[in-house]
This record gives C-alpha cells, sequence and structure tokens, in this order.
C-alpha cells in the first residue's frame, strides 16, 4: 500500500484531511512522506504545535538543507531577497521591529471607517443593475488589493499585476523558474518605485519607512522592497481567501450570518476569530526544521529534522476549542494558531480581523438576501493552492 | 498579581492590547509593549493571564500575588 502524501486529500471543503485528524486522535507523532521523499514530524496537536512555532531551536529559514519544503514553488521564495518569513533571530526580531508601529491595534482601528467605505463601494458595484455575480472577483479580491495598495503606497491601477503575479507565486503545480521569475518581477518593480519616491516620498508605509530607515541607514532599498513585497502579497491573498470562505461559511449557517446585523462588535470579532480558526487557510502546514536536539511535550526532535505544525488540525484540537470540528462563533475560542505562532506570528494581523469585521459586517447589512449561486459540489475550491480559499463564488442576492 | 514584561521579546502581535486593554498598550513610536497599569484590579485577572497565554513570545509573565489561582 502506498503511504498518503501530507497534506493528503480533503473529503469535506471546510475540514482538514480525516487522515491529518486521525493523526492527531493517535497517542504517538508520526513521520509523514511530503512531495520530495523527505519524511518530517508531523505535529498535529496544539501543544505540540505551539512548540514547533515558538521554540527558537527550530529554524525558518527554508534554504537550510533537509528543510521540509512545503513544494518546489516554494524554493523561489529562497531565490530572491530574503522576507521576514524566512529570518531566525537575531535578524528577524530586529528587521521585524522597524515596521512594528504600522501593524498596531490601533492603526489598525484607524482603519476601519476606510475599509468600510472600501467595501461599501464594491457593494455599490455589485448592486447596480445586476442580481449575480462573484464574490472572488467583485468583492474579495477588490477590498484586500484596494486596502494593500493603499496602506503601502502603491499605485492601485496595478492591481491586476500583483494578483497575477502573487498567483503565480503561489500555485503549487508550477515551477520554481515561473515562481521565482514572478517574485524577481516584484521585488524589481517594488525596487525602482522605492527609488522614485525617496525623492518624495508620501504619506504611506512606504514613504514614512524611507523617511524613518532608509534614509538613516538602518535599511536599504533592497530590504524595504521584500517587506513590501510580503506585505503585498501575503496582506491580499489570504485576506481575500478568508473573506470569499468566510461568507461561503456564513451563507451555510445562516443564523451566524443574520447575526451580524444586530451591530454587536463582541459577536462580530467573535465570528471572525471563530471563521480564522474553523477554516484555517494556510492549509499545508507551518513548517520548520530543528537546529538542535528538542523535546517537543515528551517527544524528542533530533537536530536537523524536519518538522511541520498542522495548524488547521491544532485549531480543532479538542483538548484546546470546546467547538473542535463544528462552527460556532457562540464558543468564543481564543488562542487559534491561524495567524501562526511565535515571532513569526502574522505581522498584519489586527489589519486582517478589521478588514474582516468590516466586510462581513457590511455585507451581512446590505447584502441579507445574499445567496451562493450553484450547488455546493460546482464550486472550484484552492485545494492546488498554497493558501486554501475559492477560485470564484457566483452569488444572487 | 505581579505582571513581568519583557519587551525585549515582543513582535507586535497585539493579541494582549485585544484581551486586556485596560492593562496591555503598544506603545509610541516603535509599537512595542508596555504596562498600563501594573497592578491591575482582580476582576481583570482572568484576561490577563489570557494576554500572557496569548502572548506567541512568552513576552507577559505573570506571578500569583496571593490571588488562589
Amino acid at each position: 500500500m502506498t503511504e498518503p502524501v501530507y497534506p493528503m486529500a480533503r473529503q469535506c471543503p471546510f475540514d482538514p484531511p480525516p487522515e491529518v485528524t486521525r493523526l492527531r486522535d493517535q497517542p504517538q507523532v508520526s513521520r509523514v512522506p511530503i512531495w520530495n521523499g523527505m519524511r518530517p514530524w508531523l505535529f498535529t496537536r496544539f501543544d505540540d504545535a505551539r512548540v514547533v512555532l515558538g521554540d527558537p531551536r527550530f529554524s525558518a529559514d527554508k534554504r537550510r538543507p533537509g528543510y521540509p519544503v512545503s513544494s518546489a514553488v516554494a524554493l523561489a521564495e529562497a531565490t530572491v531577497e530574503p522576507t521576514l518569513l524566512i529570518m531566525d533571530n537575531p535578524e528577524h526580531d530586529a528587521v521585524r521591529r522597524l515596521v512594528l508601529s504600522e501593524f498596531t491595534v490601533r492603526r489598525a482601528e484607524s482603519w476601519r471607517t476606510r475599509i468600510a467605505a472600501i467595501v461599501d463601494g464594491c457593494v455599490d458595484r455589485m448592486v447596480d443593475g445586476r442580481g449575480h455575480g462573484d464574490l472572488v472577483a467583485d468583492l474579495a479580491l477588490p477590498v484586500a488589493l484596494s486596502f494593500v495598495c493603499e496602506l503601502l503606497g502603491v499605485p492601485a491601477a496595478d492591481r491586476e499585476r500583483f494578483r497575477r503575479l502573487t498567483h503565480d507565486m503561489n500555485v503549487l503545480s508550477g515551477t520554481t523558474e515561473t515562481a521565482g521569475a514572478a517574485r524577481q518581477e516584484l521585488q524589481d518593480y517594488l525596487e525602482s518605485l522605492v527609488a522614485e519616491r525617496e525623492r518624495e516620498p508620501g504619506d504611506d508605509f512606504v514613504g514614512r519607512m524611507i523617511v524613518t530607515h532608509v534614509r538613516t541607514g538602518a535599511m536599504d532599498r533592497r530590504t524595504l522592497a521584500a517587506m513590501a513585497l510580503l506585505l503585498l502579497t501575503a496582506g491580499h491573498d489570504t485576506t481575500a481567501n478568508m473573506i470569499s470562505l468566510g461568507l461561503l461559511t456564513l451563507l451555510r449557517n445562516p443564523a451566524h450570518f443574520a447575526a451580524l446585523r444586530t451591530d454587536d462588535p463582541g459577536r462580530l470579532a467573535d465570528t471572525v476569530e471563530e471563521l480564522l480558526r474553523y477554516l484555517t487557510i494556510v492549509q499545508r502546514g507551518i513548517r520548520r526544521m530543528a537546529v538542535e536536539d528538542v523535546d517537543v511535550n515528551g517527544h524528542p526532535v533530533r537536530a536537523g529534522d524536519g518538522v511541520i505544525a498542522a495548524i488547521n488540525a491544532a485549531n480543532r484540537d479538542p483538548a484546546r476549542f470546546a467547538a473542535g470540528e463544528r462552527f460556532d462563533p457562540t464558543a468564543r475560542p481564543h488562542g487559534h494558531l491561524a495567524f501562526g505562532y511565535g515571532p513569526h506570528q502574522c505581522l498584519g494581523q489586527s489589519l486582517a480581523r478589521v478588514e474582516l469585521q468590516e466586510t462581513y459586517r457590511v455585507v451581512a447589512r446590505r447584502l441579507p438576501g445574499l445567496r451562493v449561486g450553484v450547488p455546493l459540489e460546482r464550486l472550484r475550491f484552492k485545494s492546488d493552492m498554497a493558501v486554501y480559499g475559492l477560485h470564484e463564488l457566483p452569488v444572487t442576492w | 498579581m505581579k505582571i513581568d514584561l519583557d519587551p525585549t521579546r515582543c513582535v507586535g502581535a497585539g493579541q494582549c492590547v485585544l484581551t486586556a486593554p485596560e492593562v496591555f498598550d503598544q506603545g509610541d513610536p516603535d509599537g512595542v509593549v508596555v504596562l498600563r497599569d501594573p497592578d491591575p484590579a482582580d476582576e481583570l485577572t482572568e484576561d490577563v493571564l489570557a494576554a500572557a497565554d496569548l502572548c506567541p513570545v512568552g513576552a507577559i509573565l505573570v506571578a500569583d500575588g496571593g490571588d488562589d489561582r
């Protein structure tokens, strides 16, 4: 019998692969084969996943020989300027510190009204004369892309190019060459943008970083461009997928969707946290390599071993979350791993929360009759992408 | 309850501010954690403990201050 290769196939579009859930519910920790023949340890329980992601003896640097990369395409990340995602400490924290102030809870809150206006604008265009549309193309992508462009200070006119290059970087069936070329094109584009803005920096992320860090020598042009690349790609693809997949989940749970019309900020926040936990769209686990021997809650990992934290299974671990496999925004879960854990935990998480809250809230209020336009079996889910979501979501209202 | 912060570990995730905004803040200009209230009222104990649990880098340590938790 051929051993199934991680991350195995899903059976239900909303649940992790049953094989991964089964491994979580066994007492021992297993090694699993991955696409390139390597056999990293798979950690599926909540407590173990937190150790893997939080302990500095696990490296995020996928350039290390023996690192269990998620696909050939993922290797392309190491071919261009490194981003925060693959830096270890002390370098990681030093670079992250330079940009922290842009991503505080308070800064994210200051965007709330503007984000709601962006969502309103998309809904205005949707309802203008039609009764049907595609929530991915008409709402999820334009909201996420418009916002991240505005935040960074990159021209919204280039949105389609960013979307295409991000897709090329993330489609798992692609080649290292295609993904590497896309990444290089975006890096070059952003380096010239930074060079141009150095003459006249604007009041946006790129402009402020030029004034506070590039001009003072704390950050060079390439590092700022790599940072902008990470924010642009990670910042729109993940959010867009959470918008579409989250709305699909809410449409299948109409009482929870209707509850968002009550103007209850607590309920809205809980719903977003529960969707993040339940859907956990980073579907291929978060990978690391042990650089020293580590004991993970009694399970020994040797220096050089690859490890994967299956955060989708960990986020449904009944030992931590009462709702477990169910979607239940009233269960008020906290501490899910959808944004990761440890020093690499999502830099943009406060912004993502506000974006998701405002998008779900505005849609629930303005499109109360929203319905999925096709049977579930006809929806195309992103099983072939690094980040899970929907290719399209046809709807009527 | 005694709260020990290690701001050198902070990565600005903001979980503490979301969980116990009366007690934690992200300071200016660097966005790193600061303590707003070093001696929070008893009814905030649960939130402070949750914030310590949620901090992704263990920058918040809470020592029992006579409370029987």
